[in-house]
């Protein structure tokens, strides 16, 4: 059992990273950790007027980032962020990233020493269709389940809105703001206890700080 | 606006400038040519002073009406102030024709491309070629030891004197690349982006070594003459050839050596048991030495790699981050994956000092077997990225799209 990769809202950005981008005050300082092709930082200087800066891996989604005028580096996210100096980002986001990562808590915690708030996006492996899917299937849920299979999906360290919660609560930190994406790319914004988002939402986005 | 187009016009000199001035049976061929460091003169690292030097450079493009479209493009090593068109002496298209030109990512359409001999060159800046007006004589190892910082200082001089208040690039590869990097770090305010490609925040001890090597060429070839040839009548181009050997295997990769010449042999069917250049990459490497001794001053490359070599922004500032701290200058780091002179890591050094000082950089590898070399070739990855790059900054600038 399998969650579809979200729908492109409009033919615009996915529908996460608009929820992302309208977290983003105007003006700000903005460093997206994983930023791809740069379709949110694209999106964050033309509508935010940001100061809009990426750390990509990928070299090509770098070659195509710099291409458009985006201030993105080269680098990998586990072990450049410790060079940036405390606060020297507004907002930090790492969107749909933070499974891929060796050292999610370690990660986590630079996110929030060199931004002021951190915006994160992940799938939730506690969706009811990944817990149906181990229980009835026998499978091990992917969240990109439609292009991989459980040895070369790039998400190694699945997770839960809970298990993200206790992470979050074992390192001090406090979310601000919940918002959980569903099917179809609706969204809205949830209490992070609450069972029924725990049990219904496909990505959930959290403002921390 | 008052600054004439100069492609290939050296007689359309700007008023003040002095007249170019040539050694004995050289046609005057530099195009513009100012003297700086007057009155005051300009303090040199070393402590000495230069007062009144002349500093040699071409332009291309017009310069807009708030002056707020000029890049200046810094040279390598070996490189000249003719970086596009066709150069004077040699002949062939300017160093790096195929990046500067209308609709090329330094569009004279849009920019004004300013590109000056450096100090201590030898195509009409003050140099060890040039004549030291206390003896009459060429300077030769009179000339004081200068530093990438003290290139830097004459450009400075040179913008001052464009009225240009702040640059909107600085770029440049190689040793240029050094020059980008000491410009932004010494004078911040006076440019808006900066291009560093294919260098480091530091000469490796490789380079160095490289350099030595050069240099004791030039230096165990009896027509140096103790650095006094010019005076004697005589050229040391044997040693000058040699280092210039040397050099290009460092600007260069295996791969792209193997590829272009793998062990074939020139113009012959078999191995002739002698030392004659059997191989086309010894014929290859011979004509790069001859060529290079034609346009090039020995004791202008002696003194050109010295600057190199003492080029370490850490032991300057404490730290890369440190030389940065605060900065308001764009960046743009490029480096070439197979280039092993100037290796990625150099370059990943170089950013990791740059996001340390919480500067905004933009960080590409380019993958290409070419080696050093690739930065002055028209690799589309590469040029895209430069395009991309100056455009992303110009609408920054506010610079109009042309």
């Amino acid at each position: 059992m399998t969650i579809p990769s979200l729908p492109t809202s409009n033919g615009r950005i996915r529908a996460d990273l608009k929820l992302v981008a309208d977290l983003v005050p105007s003006g700000t300082r903005v460093l997206d950790v994983g930023c791809g092709e740069g379709a949110l930082l694209h999106h964050l200087a033309q509508t935010k007027n940001v100061d809009a800066r990426g750390i990509e891996l990928r070299q090509e989604g770098v070659n195509a980032c710099v291409q458009q005028g985006l201030s993105v580096v080269q680098g990998n996210a586990e072990t450049d962020l410790k060079d940036y100096p405390s606060d020297a980002f507004d907002y930090v986001i790492l969107s749909q990233t933070l499974q891929a990562m060796r050292d999610p808590r370690g990660t986590l915690g630079e996110l929030l020493r060199i931004g002021k708030h951190a915006i994160i996006s992940f799938d939730n492996f506690g969706h009811w269709a990944m817990r149906l899917g181990l229980m009835f299937e026998g499978r091990v849920p992917v969240a990109d389940g439609t292009r991989h299979k459980w040895y070369d999906t790039a998400n190694i360290r699945p997770c839960t809105i809970r298990d993200f919660l206790t992470l979050c609560d074992d390192l001090g930190i406090e979310p601000e703001r919940c918002f959980t994406v569903h099917g179809g790319g609706r969204t809205r914004e949830v209490t992070p206890d609450s069972w029924r988002a725990r049990l219904t939402a496909r990505q959930a986005v959290f403002l921390l700080k | 606006m008052s600054i004439p187009h100069s492609q290939d016009s050296s007689e359309t000199a700007p008023l003040g400038d002095a007249a170019p001035k040539s050694p004995a049976g050289e046609a005057p061929q530099t195009g513009h040519r100012v003297v700086l460091g007057a009155p005051a003169p300009m303090k040199l690292d070393s402590g000495l002073d230069l007062a009144g030097f002349g500093l040699a450079y071409q332009t291309y493009g017009t310069l807009n009406a708030d002056r707020s479209n000029a890049i200046l493009v810094c040279h390598a090593l070996t490189g000249d102030q003719f970086a596009a068109g066709r150069h004077p002496v040699t002949g062939k298209p300017g160093w790096w024709d195929n990046a500067i030109g209308p609709g090329k990512p330094l569009d004279t359409d849009r920019y004004f491309i300013i590109c000056s001999n450096i100090l201590g060159g030898c195509m009409g800046t003050i140099g060890p070629k040039e004549t030291n007006p206390a003896t009459g004589k060429p300077y030769s190892l009179a000339f004081p030891v200068i530093t990438i910082g003290d290139m830097v200082n004459a450009q400075k001089l040179l913008i001052d004197h464009l009225g240009i208040e702040q640059l909107f690039c600085v770029i440049g590869g190689s040793m240029g690349g050094m020059q980008v990097l000491d410009w932004a770090s010494r004078y911040p305010e006076r440019l808006f982006a900066a291009v560093p490609i294919a260098t480091a925040a530091r000469c490796s001890a490789q380079n160095i070594a490289f350099h030595e090597v050069g240099r004791q060429a030039i230096m165990a070839d009896p027509e140096w003459r103790g650095g006094d040839y010019l005076s004697q009548n005589t050229r040391p181009e044997r040693g000058l050839a040699v280092a210039r050997m040397s050099a290009h295997i460092t600007y260069l990769s295996e791969t792209a050596l193997h590829r272009k010449f793998g062990r074939a042999l020139q113009d012959r069917k078999a191995i002739t048991y002698g030392f004659d250049a059997d191989f086309q990459v010894e014929s290859y490497l011979r004509h790069q030495g001859i060529t290079f001794v034609d346009r090039f001053d020995a004791n202008s490359y002696l003194y050109i790699t010295r600057a190199i070599d003492y080029f370490d922004m850490a032991s300057e500032h404490g730290s890369v981050a440190e030389a940065f701290k605060g900065t308001k200058v764009r960046f743009c780091v490029l480096s070439f994956s197979s280039d092993w002179m100037f290796p990625t890591y150099e370059s990943r050094a170089l950013v990791h000092g740059l996001n340390a000082a919480a500067a905004n950089v933009s960080f590409v590898e380019i993958q290409t077997d070419q080696g050093h070399d690739s930065f002055l070739l028209d690799i589309p990855d590469y040029h895209r990225t430069l395009t991309g790059f100056l455009n992303g900054a110009a609408a920054h600038r506010g610079l109009t799209a042309k």
